[in-house]
């Protein structure tokens, strides 16, 4: 053993990691365990301890440049010739500022230990030789090859190797909720070799040998083999490691072996702290602050020159030129020098010291604010927003570009099954589209509704009772779940190991996910595929005009098995349905039975049911709905999954009604039809736990046409088919899907044919063209059929991509035994490789996957986010450009953008889709000549000083006489792009369009798109998204969103701020953007003007003080002017000015303008607050000065007047600042004034000797006493403020600044106020466009929604109709109560672009038609012009 | 505002926290504060709105600046207390060395900073040894001019003016700031161990025979010690009381006046000046304050009338359109 050990030792230098049991060594001395290298499970995140705190702070504080600055400047001072200040008192300022951000980083760091220490000391199971039992410890206690037991929903406390599960297929689940946040469970599985363990695992048999890689970070990598006593070697990987921070679920118990412990877990090493960013202010304004150092060097300059002028008038030296200590005196030319730096000294408060505590403070606040809107709130998820980084939150009022994706961002990422099509046969499944848009409609409006469906669909009229009643029962259902227990443990600490046991929640399944109607014709087709599986059983051949019967019965069973679905019950803990169902049946009491019976009597009396066999699910619904106690229990319990088969159990029966039913198989005995209502009273209770909704999405429709996943474990699938018989198939293999095959296969068993069969679901392109050619057949007409097959198949694929749907195709492939015999011989080769696996893996995969026999392909529906519409069109007005980077198809993708207003009718939308760069090139060229004819050139010059959009200079002919213009772009383009240097082309082209949108995108080419943006055009950018693959796009904008949706919090990890919906990008930015930005901006100018009033008043002292740095203000004084008496005013300033009250914000998006183009803090704002500081500051000493010019006054009682005047100059000028006054911003402005006095008057009366020298004893008493002080006090403000002030009164008058046009709408009553926004909006779009060809472009239309109604023209339909009203209503919605009430009017959006595709067609060629009769230049319709330019 | 909330709240299921209360929700708080909503005033500056502010600022400035005109030209006749200063020019009793090469804890009595003076005071610090009482550059420089006022009789006779010594400094600098070294001995025993500044003649203890105006509560020296802000200042150097109410306290006539020169200030191309003057209400005589109140106040006043002009066409041109924009 020990010989072992020193090999282990040596091995140990080279990059792989060896664990062995430690059981092993617990009796020998600790140096012998070769795992005492290895660090503990003790986490330490706090960064000080007590003793190194103070040093270790101020060493950190010292790296930013402004307290270097300022510790220079201290310690100069404590050189005798130069010091301009006592050097102890001058120590304090930075003192104060140092001090205040060490309070700040010791209490975050308390905060962190303290989390620590609760982390560390939680416990868990160790087993101990000693006890040969597993014995509690501490978290920190446990060590690198310690067994520990877990038990269900405990927390795993370090990196483990899976070596037992109580399972019995080896199989333990997690979930990473507190690593990535998704809640779907996840499979581990035990080492292979310990799996098939009867009895509980005996750690102390455990002699093997782990090898593994060093600790790192990839949350998904890992890989290592373990060598037996007997040198053999099993190889493991990421499905055997529990990740530390994740929970155990539905697995008894799971013992492991440590691998990785405490800092070198894989949660911890991905742990990186907070992001730090630098806001385009603070750049500006460190670029201002060179101008400052520049104008202190001026002054700095005539200070020592000055002095040596001076001094050189003298012949002999006077009596108040002092020699230094050895009376001496210096020569002229040192002097000057000296005087130079003790210059810096004395004006160095000319650099703003308290100015970057000031904006950290504001900053501070203003998150406060942020973290606290209402309207950020979410409640479904009960999350508000979340600033990751504190410091960029005035970025967000000077946004120009954003980049959106579209999944998951604009769309809610809730995939609902829409359509599907099979072998060639489209199914369009109207009932399912109607019931999407029902729940909805009727909240909002039930009337119309109705009068809607009865207009459009005659032929429905007489079920719209039976659908009445399914959209009445659904209304509770929809209100069981907004108010459901909030789950989502979306733990903001930066810790990963630290975690709350949150609620479990399944993913994906919310009711509207759930709930497919099936489609008629398609229903009375499965049951004919379900029949013919019937027959397979049988062992009859099938019959060859069952062959499309056959092709459904595959479709859905791939539908059913070609997943990653997990299947589970609501009850908690989840248990995991592994065994087929058909023994719950006997649990079945009796009492049910006698139901059942009853229903059965009470139907067959009532209806009219011509089969003696209804379908099963479809009476276990209808008795689910006769059971109020289950179905209220579920309710209580607030899961989703208490599915709304009460609900469409009436819906059903009545479709039933109709007589749509086959005959049911003749063998349907009465023991079958119990068994059936025993089967789905087990069903309802089945959860389906999908990594992506999809997936979901689609087992729930296979659950509609009664395909029902019962079980699933990694060797077997259960399937219950519509007649209630159940098939297990065996799962021979599964490639899971990934992003570069686009695919994922299943091959199973089939048990009735016994035939290898691999089912294959992905993207349509890629399926395409691994389907088997044609070509080869033998046969003709089976070529033929499928060549059909394909193109139709191809043709609704487009359709559905035209109808923004998500497009799946399904394909199957059989296998001959002895082919997949030589697969699973290779893959298993590739599974066991260590270096090649990925390559050799994806190889095999390859080699599977082809010659797939097309079945059919699915149209999910992502349905578009409540309010996306109405927030692009803000953001659109507020003259931010929107870009859509997607991954999608590009007619998904375009459809989406009509569907969200991110394209209009009217625009001439530009397709790019070449791989060619020549083409490309002559493309752009083409095409950016065209837009220069419609638009005029852009202004010049907008590149250097920020870029502005097109639409803010509109070309010199008619307004809105040329249309908007819209590109399409795909990766391969950009590719092109890229590569033929045309990026200052796109780049040109790209800023006449309204908006961009970009398809087949890949993740990187996202960011390095946002990165081109950024650079090139020097633009502000912000990235939204919510998924993995947004997140180098959310790294490369100057912002980067997440939107923490259903897919996982990888986005928002790296995103600075995380919001739960996209409709809240509008308040976001158009109000807190914009209050954050004027406020720190205008902070920032005033921190400025004040440092540089103040200070300046000591320089003009110097020229009657002979240029020696003499003050005639008491240094403390001094210093409490800045630190105390000036501070609190601009930082509240900074937190609660309001320029704009929210309601015009939301209301007039222009207003946003003012940030974009930096208004408030430019280079000519920067200047003038200079000036008016040198002039006020000119004042605020010479009248003091010609008043007091000759007289007996002495130096610090001429100061006082001068400090004096300067206090209430600079407040008053605050106050004349501030848009807003509050109580606060009252009291804390008088405040600050009382203070001064309060503070001056002690300090004077206080200090006889105090401050050795130099003492004011008395003097703010003396001038208190003195009316000239009064009277100098009362004049001097006046003339310092009174250019300011009459110039803002001349500006207020005949300003005609849209900000400032806003606060005079603000200042109105409600009621006026609305009127003139709309008369505002109205002037801003000019109605130029007839209502009749262009419905979109209401936008500012003056008239209420009602009276808009009445003038629309007859033949629009309802739903258009209200389609306009919804444009009409952002008017109205400026106030928040409007928002509140309205919530469902971004969803007819939704609606009317999915739903009624049919009414959407004739109105859209109808708008272009006339835009072509209107305009020449138009290229009308998207479509054309993509033809046009599409090579 | 907060009942549209609770509206959406029944719609949308129930209110928020459910009836165990115990349910924590992250929802923010709905406060005026949180949420921004504090009443609040939002000042606009237009032509209208200040019009006021410029006229009242006029109206108050215009007639303070006479007053305080007035005043101060009413100062020359030599009534009342009159005061005596002295002037000098050029001397920059203001310069960053010299305003601090004193110590206060000295000159406030301290025993041990009377033998032990601070290190600002140097070079002046020590003489042969000998800690300078007071140190520092400020009293080395004293001024030490003797001034001497005399009214010419009708028989060339010089009948001596009473100059009053006391009360020239302020009174918490005479009795607070500066002491003189505790004990009851005699002063000269008190300043034992010390030595008198370079320039003086005599050392401090010997400034006046007055007890209570010798050593450092001489109010010359403290005079002289509260350094003068610029520098062409004057201080105070006596006080001629007025003696009845009748007559003038220097009626019109010729005056003589002897100076004792001590104090050289060649070396700063200084001028000495003697003033005789009057204090007002608010002190000596200076003419700026009136006229600057005057002048603001007429421009005020002026910016006013433009303001009016232009708000009168403003409102004009725009009432076609809506006022406000």
């Amino acid at each position: 053993m020990r010989k072992e050990g020193k090999k282990r030792r040596k091995r140990k230098e080279d990059k792989k990691r060896v664990v062995v049991s430690n059981l092993l060594f617990e009796r020998w001395a600790h140096k012998e365990n070769p795992n005492r290298h290895y660090r503990g499970n003790q986490i330490k995140t706090s960064k000080y301890t007590v003793l190194s705190f103070i040093p270790k702070n101020i060493f950190e504080q010292l790296h930013r440049f402004a307290n270097f600055y300022f510790v220079g400047i201290v310690v100069l001072n404590f050189i005798p010739v130069l010091n301009a200040f006592q050097p102890e008192v001058s120590v304090i300022p930075i003192c104060i500022i140092l001090a205040v951000t060490a309070i700040k980083d010791a209490w975050e760091d308390l905060r962190r230990y303290k989390s620590d220490k609760v982390i560390n000391s939680r416990e868990c199971l160790v087993y101990s030789r000693k006890e040969q039992s597993y014995v509690q410890k501490c978290w920190k206690d446990v060590r690198v090859g310690d067994f520990i037991q877990m038990q269900c929903n405990e927390i795993i406390p370090a990196d483990i190797l899976l070596l037992f599960s109580s399972d019995p297929s080896g199989v333990c689940h997690l979930e990473t909720a507190n690593l990535d946040g998704e809640t779907n469970l996840k499979q581990r599985r035990v080492v292979k070799g310990f799996s098939q363990q009867e009895v509980q695992f005996q750690p102390e048999h455990f002699h093997n040998t782990i090898v593994c890689e060093k600790p790192n970070n990839h949350l998904n990598k890992f890989k290592g083999y373990m060598e037996h006593p007997d040198q053999t070697r099993t190889g493991f990987g990421s499905e055997s490691l529990l990740l530390r921070g994740c929970t155990i679920r539905n697995t008894e118990v799971a013992v492991g072996i440590v691998i990785y412990t405490g800092h070198e877990t894989k949660a911890m090493l991905n742990n990186s702290g907070p992001r730090y960013k630098r806001s385009q202010i603070e750049r500006r304004m460190n670029r201002d602050i060179f101008s400052c150092i520049g104008i202190l060097f001026l002054m700095c300059l005539i200070g020592a020159v000055g002095h040596g002028l001076w001094n050189g008038t003298f012949t002999e030296h006077p009596p108040f030129d002092v020699p230094d200590a050895k009376g001496n005196y210096l020569p002229l030319a040192l002097g000057g020098f000296y005087m130079f730096l003790t210059m810096i000294i004395l004006l160095q408060i000319l650099i703003p010291i308290s100015l970057y505590v000031s904006i950290e403070l504001v900053k501070l606040g203003q998150v406060f604010f942020l973290h606290n809107d209402l309207d950020l709130y979410d409640e479904e998820t009960d999350l508000s927003i979340q600033c990751r980084a504190l410091n960029i939150t005035e970025d967000l009022g000077q946004i120009q570009y954003i980049f959106s994706d579209k999944t998951g961002t604009l769309t809610e990422n809730k995939m609902v099954f829409r359509r599907c099509t099979i072998m060639g046969h489209e199914y369009s499944h109207q009932e399912n589209a109607k019931r999407l848009e029902t729940p909805k409609e009727l909240d909002s409006d039930s009337e119309e509704w109705t009068q809607y469906r009865c207009l459009s669909f005659p032929a429905r009229r007489d079920q719209g009772p039976a659908a009445m009643r399914g959209q009445g029962g659904s209304q509770p259902l929809r209100r069981s779940q907004s108010a459901r227990v909030p789950i989502q443990g979306h733990s903001r600490q930066r810790s990963m190991g630290r975690c709350e046991i949150s609620q479990p929640s399944v993913a994906f399944s919310s009711s509207i996910e759930k709930d497919v109607t099936p489609d008629k014709n398609l229903l009375s087709k499965v049951r004919d595929g379900a029949l013919w599986l019937e027959t397979l059983s049988d062992g009859r051949t099938p019959k060859p005009s069952l062959a499309t019967a056959s092709s459904i019965a595959d479709f859905f069973l791939a539908l059913t098995i070609c997943n990653s679905v997990m299947v589970s019950t609501t009850t908690e803990p989840r248990q995991r349905v592994t065994m087929p169902p058909s023994t719950k049946a006997l649990g079945t009491s009796l009492e049910k039975i006698q139901q059942l019976f009853h229903r059965l009597k009470l139907s067959s009396l009532s209806q009219s049911f011509s089969s003696t066999a209804p379908s099963d699910m479809d009476l276990g619904e209808s008795l689910g709905a006769n059971i109020p106690t289950t179905d209220s229990e579920e309710r209580d319990d607030g899961s989703v999954c208490s599915g709304g088969y009460s609900t469409d159990g009436g819906y059903k029966s009545s479709t039933w009604e109709q007589g749509d039913i086959l005959e049911a198989g003749p063998g349907a005995s009465l023991e079958e039809v119990l068994q059936a209502p025993a089967l789905s009273l087990a069903g309802p209770e089945l959860c389906y736990e999908a990594e992506s909704p999809d997936e979901a999405a689609l087992v729930h429709a296979a659950h509609a046409y009664s395909f029902t996943l019962v079980s699933r474990t990694p060797e077997q699938v259960t399937v219950r088919l519509p007649q209630g018989t159940c098939l297990t198939f065996d799962v021979l293999c599964t490639l899971e899907f990934d992003s570069v095959r686009k695919r994922m296969s299943v091959v199973v068993r089939h048990p009735l044919t016994g035939e290898i069969i691999v089912y294959t679901k992905g993207a349509d392109c890629v399926i395409m063209d691994l389907l088997e050619d044609p070509g080869c057949m033998t046969d003709s007409d089976v070529e033929k059929k499928m060549r059909k097959i394909r193109a139709r198949t191809q043709r609704h694929l487009d359709l559905y991509a035209r109808d923004g749907l998500r497009t799946l195709c399904i394909a199957k492939k059989v296998l001959s035994e002895e082919d997949f015999r030589r697969w699973a011989s290779f893959r298993r080769e590739a599974e066991a490789s260590l270096n090649n696996r990925d390559e050799l893996l994806m190889e095999t995969a390859q080699h599977l996957e082809n010659q797939l026999t097309l079945l059919g392909a699915t149209g999910i529906e992502d349905r578009l986010q409540e309010g996306v519409p109405d927030t692009i069109a803000a953001l659109r007005e507020a003259g931010i450009q929107l870009w859509v980077l997607t991954g999608d198809k590009q007619e998904t993708a375009v459809n989406i953008a009509y569907a969200c207003r991110l394209l209009d009718q009217t625009d001439t939308v530009y397709s790019i889709n070449t791989e060619n760069q020549e083409t490309c090139d002559s493309i752009l060229n083409l095409a950016l000549e065209e837009v220069k004819q419609c638009h005029g050139p852009l202004k010049p010059g907008g590149k250097l000083s920020g870029f502005r959009l097109p639409s803010a200079t509109p070309p010199p002919t008619s307004g809105a006489a040329a249309p908007d213009v819209g590109l399409v772009i795909d990766g391969k383009t950009l590719n092109a792009i890229f590569q033929g240097k045309l990026e200052e082309k796109f780049l040109e082209l790209t800023r006449y369009c309204r908006s961009v949108l970009c398809c087949r995108f890949t993740p990187l080419q996202k960011s390095m798109l946002v990165k081109l943006v950024r650079d090139r055009l020097r633009a502000m950018t912000l990235s939204i998204g919510d998924g993995a693959n947004d997140v180098s796009m959310i790294q490369a904008a100057d912002i980067g969103i997440g939107i923490s949706g259903q897919e996982g919090m990888q986005a928002v990890m790296s995103s600075d701020f995380a919001i739960s919906r996209f409709r809240h990008l509008k308040k976001l930015l158009l109000v807190h953007g914009h209050w954050c930005y004027s406020r720190l901006a205008r902070m920032v100018v005033y921190y400025f003007y004040k440092n540089v009033c103040y200070v300046s008043l000591l320089f003009w002292y110097q020229f009657f003080c002979g240029f020696s740095g003499s003050t005639m203000i008491d240094y403390w004084q001094l210093i409490f002017f800045n630190l105390f008496f000036t501070s609190l005013p601009p930082l509240v300033f900074g937190v609660l000015d309001k320029d704009i009250s929210m309601e015009t914000l939301l209301a007039l998006p222009e207003l946003y303008k003012s940030g974009q183009n930096s208004e408030c803090y430019n280079l000519l704002t920067f200047w003038i607050s200079m000036a008016d500081a040198f002039y006020q500051s000119l004042v605020c000493f010479f009248i003091p000065y010609l008043t007091y010019k000759d007289s007996d006054i002495d130096v610090f009682t001429f100061g006082t007047p001068i400090n004096t005047i300067s206090l209430a100059t600079i407040l008053l000028h605050q106050a004349m600042e501030m848009k807003t006054w509050t109580i606060i911003h009252g009291l804390v402005l008088a405040g600050s004034f009382l203070m001064y006095f309060a503070v001056s008057l002690a300090y004077n009366a206080i200090c006889v000797t105090c401050n050795s020298p130099t003492n004011p004893y008395w003097v703010m008493e003396g001038q208190l006493s003195d009316p000239t002080f009064y009277l100098v006090c009362f004049l001097t403000p006046a003339v310092a403020l009174l250019p300011r002030y009459f110039f803002l009164t001349l500006q207020g008058t005949y300003g005609k600044s849209p900000i400032l046009r806003a606060q005079k709408i603000d200042r109105l009553p409600v009621d006026k106020r609305e009127l003139e926004i709309q008369s505002w909006r109205s002037r801003q779009r000019p109605a130029t466009i007839p209502g009749e060809a262009h419905p979109t472009n209401h936008l500012g239309s003056p008239t209420s929604g009602q009276s808009f109604r009445s003038s629309t023209p007859k033949n629009l339909s309802p739903a258009e109709r209200r389609y306009k009203e919804d444009w009409v209503l952002p008017g109205e919605r400026c106030s928040r109560d409007h928002t509140r009430d309205d919530p469902y009017s971004g969803d007819s959006w939704a609606k009317f672009s999915s739903g009624e595709h049919l009414l959407l067609e004739p109105s859209r060629t109808m708008a272009s038609g006339q835009t072509n009769s209107n305009w020449p230049f138009s290229r009308g319709s998207h479509r054309r012009s993509q033809s046009s330019l599409t090579i | 505002m907060a009942m549209n909330y609770n509206a959406k709240d029944e719609v949308d299921g129930g209110p928020p926290c459910p009836p165990g209360g115990t349910a924590k929700t992250r929802r923010p708080d709905n406060t005026a504060f949180k949420q921004q909503r504090l009443p609040a005033w939002q000042p606009i500056l237009t032509a209208g709105t200040v019009l006021p502010t410029f006229f009242i600022i006029g109206l108050i400035f215009i007639p303070i600046g006479i007053g305080i005109f007035v005043t101060s030209n009413n100062i020359r006749e030599i009534e009342g207390n009159v005061f005596m200063y002295y002037g000098l020019s050029n001397f920059y009793q203001n310069h960053r060395r010299y305003v601090k090469s004193r110590d206060d804890g000295q000159l406030n009595g301290d025993p041990s900073a009377l033998l032990n003076p601070s290190k600002e005071c140097e070079p002046y610090r020590r003489n042969e040894d000998k800690p300078i009482a007071p140190c520092g550059a400020i009293a080395n420089s004293m001024f030490n001019d003797t001034l001497e006022l005399f009214q010419v009789g009708n028989a060339s006779d010089l009948m001596p003016i009473t100059l009053k010594k006391k009360g020239i400094a302020w009174w918490t600098d005479k009795n607070v700031k500066f002491r003189n070294p505790p004990g009851t001995d005699p002063l000269e025993e008190r300043f034992k161990g010390t030595t008198k500044p370079v320039n003086w003649v005599k050392p401090v203890y010997m400034l006046d025979s007055d007890e209570d105006n010798n050593g450092f509560i001489n109010e010359d020296f403290i005079v002289w010690m509260r350094t003068a802000a610029l520098p062409t200042f004057r201080k105070l150097y006596r006080l001629i009381e007025r003696k009845n109410d009748l007559h003038p306290t220097l009626p019109a006539g010729r005056y003589y006046l002897n100076i004792t020169y001590n104090y050289p200030v060649h070396s700063f191309d200084g001028r000495k000046r003697m003033i005789l003057s009057t204090i007002s209400w608010m002190g000596g005589k200076n003419p700026f304050l009136g006229i600057a109140y005057i002048t603001i106040g007429s421009i005020s006043f002026l910016l006013g009338v433009v303001l009016l002009v232009i708000n009168h066409k403003y409102r004009n041109s725009s009432n076609t359109a809506d006022i406000t924009i």
